[in-house]
């Protein structure tokens, strides 16, 4: 079994409405899947459903081995093979950049502090951003802020992770950077979900274009697809220039 | 009026205004730290916790909230002496004081916890960490940083408060100033003597508890935000 | 040995007249004198504003208690030997009051947005216009709930008034507790008396100040 993460048929409603109507897909190891979609196709909840962000009603997600649709799920040892940055970066504002990366290690792996600083260090350097480790995250750029949430997952050593629009509260200058730390990671072999407005980067960078819309997969392929959009959808999709 | 003020006859009591002094400062550290810890505890349990636990703390808020600290320091002490159980005035006196404050810091703890956005539990949540940790580690710090203006004034309001203990004859000062009026007849002085020491305190207090929010709420000290 | 009955708690209903007939009297004169404060501490003149904050220092940093023995015994020393314990106490209520509603409504009175004052300022208003037209109606607006609030801490205070040797309910209280001695249950009641008091004016506040956020959103 080479899939890290498989989606079965998952369904999930907020109250009476139906946000994901049977949304199947595999993500294999080492693979970079770009969800791609208008705003509502329930792309961001697939993603909070991986984590166990979302209870489901319907259907399985299987995530390195654990069963996230079963009610017994042990959500802390699922956590930790799953790394997740978000839209709003959602640093610590009262630690510093070094006391944001080291807190997990410390607290969830019980890493001595000496360890967990050097494991700091050595994250920030990958995203480039060692001078800010004592810096409080109020005095980054939201770019850096993002970078800092990326390396904060990163130190966790997780197999999967998953990126929620990390790019769309930034400036089109600082989402490039950003970008550029992905980019990096995916290269280093991480397996990959993220959920995305960034066409260009998704047909770069992506090994599996994941078009949901309407609560459902519309259409998968590798990012050459949205240049021969099978679908009008996606057709239009990508024609809006989104 | 032929009144002639004579504050020259408390002189020789200087040592029992500052005892009653730092007595008053000791009775509403104690009172100021164990109604934190109780009054931060109900707020989670309000927050975060079962529907009875909840409800509880709901009672506890009100009942203590609206009513008199007198009547509640005479409940403790004569009401506990009535189950049998002798209590010290001055235990009664900080028994009272904690329950009392606790009330209030729960509520103002509870705006704190409030304020301190969903996204960052479900942050740390991702990151593995337990429900305790969560809250030792990104919830409570942020949240009382934030309402730390407000905890101060209340602990000052505390510390004047604690005077009301007067009243079961707690070792403080009023009830130092009250003994000494009576051995000199010079009322008015002792107590204008007594307010200025409470005024003092005051300051005192108030610088005090700054001095240790920038102490402890490392970030407000290095980028000089203020509290 | 007498026991808690009918009798004592007529007397503690008496007693509870007395505790409102006193917060309404510190309420009304605390409210203006604190109205007066709250407009010197902002007032263009410097010794004003400094006087008010003095003022304002004094009484938020002295003990009530103080505050009523120095009235106590300030008017023994005046010559006045026939002030009525309730003028006393509610002198002693009117200052601590006053102290604490002029900072509460300096507080509404500036939280009124500063574009306010200067559209009121634009389209020449006088001061005194300015201030009864554009300003103070809408701080009226912020100002209740708190003030609200605060009435329970001026009811609750009354407590102290005995130290004057005014009777009100706690006294009442201590009285009753005095010839019977069953402390729990003569106190228990008189706490619930307050409550009942103090609980609707609370959940008043709150909802004022609720209804308040929701207008602002």
């Amino acid at each position: 079994m080479s899939a890290v993460v498989r989606l079965h048929n998952v369904h999930k409603s907020f109250g009476s409405h139906k946000v994901l109507e049977g949304v199947s897909f595999e993500v294999g190891r080492g693979e970079v899947a770009a969800v791609i979609g208008q705003s509502g196709s329930g792309k961001s909840t697939a993603l909070r459903c991986i984590n166990a962000l979302e209870t489901i009603e319907h259907g399985s997600i299987d995530v390195c081995g654990h069963a996230v649709h079963d009610p017994k799920l042990d959500r802390r040892s699922l956590r930790r093979d799953v790394g997740i940055v978000f839209q709003s970066y959602n640093l610590f504002p009262h630690l510093t950049v070094e006391q944001n990366i080291m807190l997990a290690p410390t607290c969830v792996k019980a890493l001595p502090k000496a360890k967990a600083r050097e494991l700091a260090r050595e994250v920030l350097a990958r995203v480039g951003l060692e001078a800010k480790a004592e810096n409080y995250p109020e005095q980054l750029s939201g770019g850096q802020q993002q970078r800092v949430a990326i390396a904060r997952s990163l130190a966790m050593q997780p197999k999967l992770m998953l990126f929620d629009e990390v790019t769309s509260a930034l400036d089109p200058q600082l989402t490039g950077e950003v970008l550029k730390v992905m980019e990096d990671l995916a290269r280093g072999g991480m397996t990959m979900i993220l959920v995305t407005h960034e066409m260009a980067f998704a047909r770069k960078v992506a090994s599996q274009v994941i078009y949901m819309h309407k609560g459902k997969v519309w259409e998968t392929g590798p990012g050459s697809m949205l240049d021969a959009p099978k679908t009008a959808e996606l057709a239009s999709f990508v024609g809006s220039g989104l | 009026m032929t009144y002639e003020f004579d504050f020259s006859a408390l002189l020789p009591y200087w040592r029992e205004f500052a005892w009653g002094a730092l007595l008053t400062l000791q009775l509403s550290a104690l009172s100021t730290v164990l109604g934190f810890i109780l009054g931060t505890l109900c707020a989670i349990g309000r927050a975060d916790g079962p529907r009875w636990v909840k409800f509880l703390v709901a009672c506890y808020v009100e009942v203590i909230r609206n009513t008199p600290l007198l009547v509640q320091v005479f409940i403790v002490y004569f009401g506990i002496a009535t189950l049998g159980i002798r209590v010290s005035a001055n235990m009664a006196a900080v028994i009272a004081l904690v329950v009392n404050v606790g009330a209030y810091t729960s509520e103002i703890v509870r705006a704190g916890l409030e304020s301190v956005h969903k996204s960052q539990l479900e942050a740390a949540d991702c990151l593995g960490l337990s429900r305790p940790q969560i809250y030792w580690h990104v919830v409570l710090r942020p949240a009382v940083e934030r309402v730390y203006p407000a905890l101060t004034s209340q602990y000052v309001l505390l510390m004047l408060a604690s005077s009301i203990t007067s009243q079961i004859s707690a070792e403080e000062l009023t009830a130092v100033a009250n003994r000494i009026q009576s051995d000199t007849f010079r009322s008015f002085e002792t107590y204008i003597v007594v307010g200025v020491i409470y005024l003092a305190l005051s300051f005192v207090v108030r610088i005090a508890l700054g001095l240790f929010g920038l102490a402890v709420f490392v970030r407000r000290r290095k980028l000089g935000t203020a509290l | 040995m007498p026991t808690f009955s009918l009798v004592h708690l007529e007397f503690l209903g008496w007693a509870a007249l007395w505790t409102l007939g006193l917060s309404a009297i510190a309420f009304i004169g605390g409210g203006l004198v604190g109205f007066a404060v709250a407009l010197a501490r902002i007032s263009p003149v410097r010794g004003l504003r400094w006087a008010a904050i003095g003022y304002i220092q004094i009484v938020q940093g002295t003990p009530l208690l103080i505050l009523l023995f120095l009235i106590y015994f300030g008017i023994a020393i005046l010559g006045f030997s026939e002030v009525p314990a309730l003028a006393a106490a509610g002198l002693g209520l009117t200052i601590y009051s006053s102290g604490f509603l002029a900072e509460i409504w300096r507080g509404c009175i500036q939280s009124v947005p500063r574009t306010q004052w200067e559209a009121a300022e634009c389209l020449a208003l006088t001061p005194w216009q300015r201030m009864t037209r554009v300003i103070l109606p809408q701080a009226a607006r912020i100002a209740t709930a708190p003030t609200v609030g605060f009435l329970v801490q001026i009811v609750k205070n009354t407590s102290l008034a005995s130290v004057v040797g005014f009777v009100e309910l706690a006294q009442a209280g201590k009285l009753i507790n005095n010839s019977i001695f069953e402390p729990f249950t003569v106190f228990m009641v008189v706490a619930a008396i307050y409550f009942a008091i103090c609980f609707p004016l609370s959940t008043w506040s709150r909802s004022l100040e609720r209804k308040l956020n929701v207008g602002r959103r």
